[in-house]
């Protein structure tokens, strides 16, 4: 600590006499050894398990696997629901960001909690919770069973929900940090010049947001694309209906064929690769909400 | 000397990962399995169980804990078929109690047990909620339309046998939704999202009187034994053997309990 302490002081006060080593010191191009072992550590536990899957696929069987009707009723659902899930979270989740960075008050604190609470909560609780409240004898549910025969539960509809559940938060996290930054004032600015407040966040706002908001829905999608204990618990799983890819999965781990598990796995370690491949330099560069803008 | 705090910090984190991973290493026992040597047993085991078992097999360790001072099982219930992935697949279990001899056999076939014993038999009963919604008062009904049914998925033992009773019964059923297990079968009944489930009759005795049974014909109805096993993984191999051995003598009170029929 002491060390480091005199590097920073070093650095800090420009000291003439210790300059060349205090460059050659903080410029970051030597490690700081004692944190290597525990940064290894943390890059094998998240690389090695994806190798293990890789190591472990059934290759030869790929092509079998990827074409059998259940593969593709999974891979077909988990994109209609995903990508539905998606919609609906930009559709409420960037208004309900703009009130979240632009609201004033306890109830903006109070609201913020309630809305991101499912980003931390177990999906499996969120299923159950959504089960209890859009269930048919639900807390809403019940009213819209008994007024229509309808319930959400078992449906395609009900996948979009769990996963909308589970998602949007991530959404709306993204949006709302980046109508922070978006400054308040050139809305301001741009109404004194004569813009109706709705032409502002159309013309001053919105563009500034764009680089969040694709990060945002691809966050979400991404989210949205995994999910599966609120949509088991929620919407059960039947194949061709509420049966997404991770229910697929664990369904197929669950009877034995692990090749077929593993098989499918792949398919989504893919499509997550290709997602952060696709967008990395638009979206996920630190600082690439700057570099979006130009 | 700065390098020594995260060398132990590296040290505690890797012990904390093994402690994760091994169960108790106990069972330092020399005598011989069984009944009898109730005294000489000690240590801990887990024992994985078919989700059907749940309440009686609770039971069950509650009293052999008691009959054997100092001793501890644990149990993780799930779909048999699950169970028998994890344990081929290396998991630290003791004993395995299934719910069908086939997944029994993935365990015996991937070398994890050396064998089993038949302890219990169990049949399948139409479960509805309370107030029976959709008016259900045989296999015939579940095929109507409107009738939300789940089963198990056909993978699970609860599964399989639906699908037994339902070609025998010449009932074909839409199923709103195929479950992970028995017991989530069974949920989705409890809350009336599901108007019927085909589910073990012990199931339907252990769930009180949240749920209604509704009687299966014995020409329609099938059954599946429940074999039971130490395994060959083992760490602690005399309390298994002694917890098996309780199954199939003392513990046969608490499955005929809630509904389990002799093998």
């Amino acid at each position: 600590m002491t060390r480091l302490a005199e590097q920073a002081g070093g650095i800090a006060e420009g000291n003439v006499p210790n300059a060349p080593r205090a460059a050659r010191r903080g410029t970051g191009n030597r490690p700081l050894w004692p944190l290597a072992p525990f940064a290894a550590a943390g890059v094998a536990l998240l690389a090695l398990p994806v190798l293990g899957l890789v190591v472990r696929a059934p290759w030869l069987r790929m092509p079998e696997l990827l074409r059998s009707e259940g593969a593709v009723e999974a891979l077909r659902l988990s994109l209609v629901c995903s990508v539905s899930a998606t919609v609906v979270s930009v559709v409420l989740g960037v208004p309900l960001a703009w009130v979240l960075a632009r609201g004033r008050g306890a109830w903006v604190g109070l609201l913020r909690g309630v809305v991101t609470l499912p980003l931390v909560l177990p999906p499996v609780v969120g299923g159950i919770a959504l089960l209890l409240t859009f269930g048919r004898n639900g807390l809403l549910g019940r009213w819209l069973y008994e007024a229509t025969g309808y319930a959400l539960p078992f449906t395609t509809a009900g996948v979009v929900v769990a996963e909308t559940f589970v998602a949007m938060p991530f959404l709306v996290v993204t949006v709302e940090s980046a109508f922070r930054s978006a400054d308040a004032g050139l809305e301001e600015a741009a109404a004194t010049l004569g813009a109706s407040r709705l032409t502002a966040l159309r013309t001053v706002t919105v563009p500034l947001l764009l680089p969040s908001l694709g990060a945002g829905v691809v966050l979400t999608w991404a989210r949205a694309l995994g999910e599966f204990g609120a949509t088991i618990t929620f919407a059960g799983n039947l194949p061709g209906t509420t049966q997404t890819l991770p229910l697929q999965v664990y369904g197929l781990l669950e009877s034995g064929d692990l090749d077929g598990a593993v098989g499918m796995s792949l398919v989504l370690v893919v499509v997550a690769l290709g997602v952060l491949l696709l967008l990395r330099d638009r979206w996920l560069r630190p600082g690439g909400i700057g570099g979006g803008l130009a | 000397m700065r390098a020594k705090p995260s060398a132990l910090l590296v040290g505690a984190a890797v012990l904390a990962l093994a402690a994760c991973g091994t169960g108790d290493a106990g069972g330092s026992s020399t005598a011989s399995a069984g009944a009898s040597a109730s005294s000489s047993v000690s240590g801990s085991i887990t024992v994985f169980a078919a989700a059907s078992l749940k309440e009686s097999f609770t039971a069950i360790g509650t009293a052999f804990e008691a009959e054997h001072p100092g001793t501890r099982v644990t149990f993780n219930f799930g779909a048999s078929s699950a169970l028998a992935q994890q344990i081929t697949q290396g998991a630290p279990a003791d004993v395995f109690a299934s719910a069908s001899p086939t997944t029994m056999q993935q365990v015996v076939d991937g070398k994890a047990a050396n064998g089993s014993t038949a302890f219990a038999r169990n049949v399948l009963e139409i479960a509805v909620p309370p107030n029976d919604p959709a008016k259900v008062a045989g296999l015939g009904d579940l095929g109507r339309a409107g009738v939300k049914v789940v089963l198990c998925q056909p993978q699970v033992p609860c599964g399989a046998l639906a699908q037994t009773v339902l070609g025998k019964a010449g009932v074909t059923v839409k199923p709103a939704s195929l479950e992970a297990d028995v017991k989530s079968t069974l949920s989705k009944v409890q809350l009336g999202e599901a108007d019927a489930a085909l589910v073990y009759v012990t199931d339907v005795t252990s769930a009180g009187d949240t749920l209604k049974g509704i009687e299966i014909p014995a020409d329609v109805n099938a059954a599946t034994t429940y074999p039971i096993a130490t395994l060959t993984g083992s760490k602690n191999p005399d309390l298994a053997t002694a917890f098996v051995t309780y199954v199939l003598s003392e513990g046969r009170a608490e499955l005929t309990k809630v509904g389990f029929q002799a093998p």
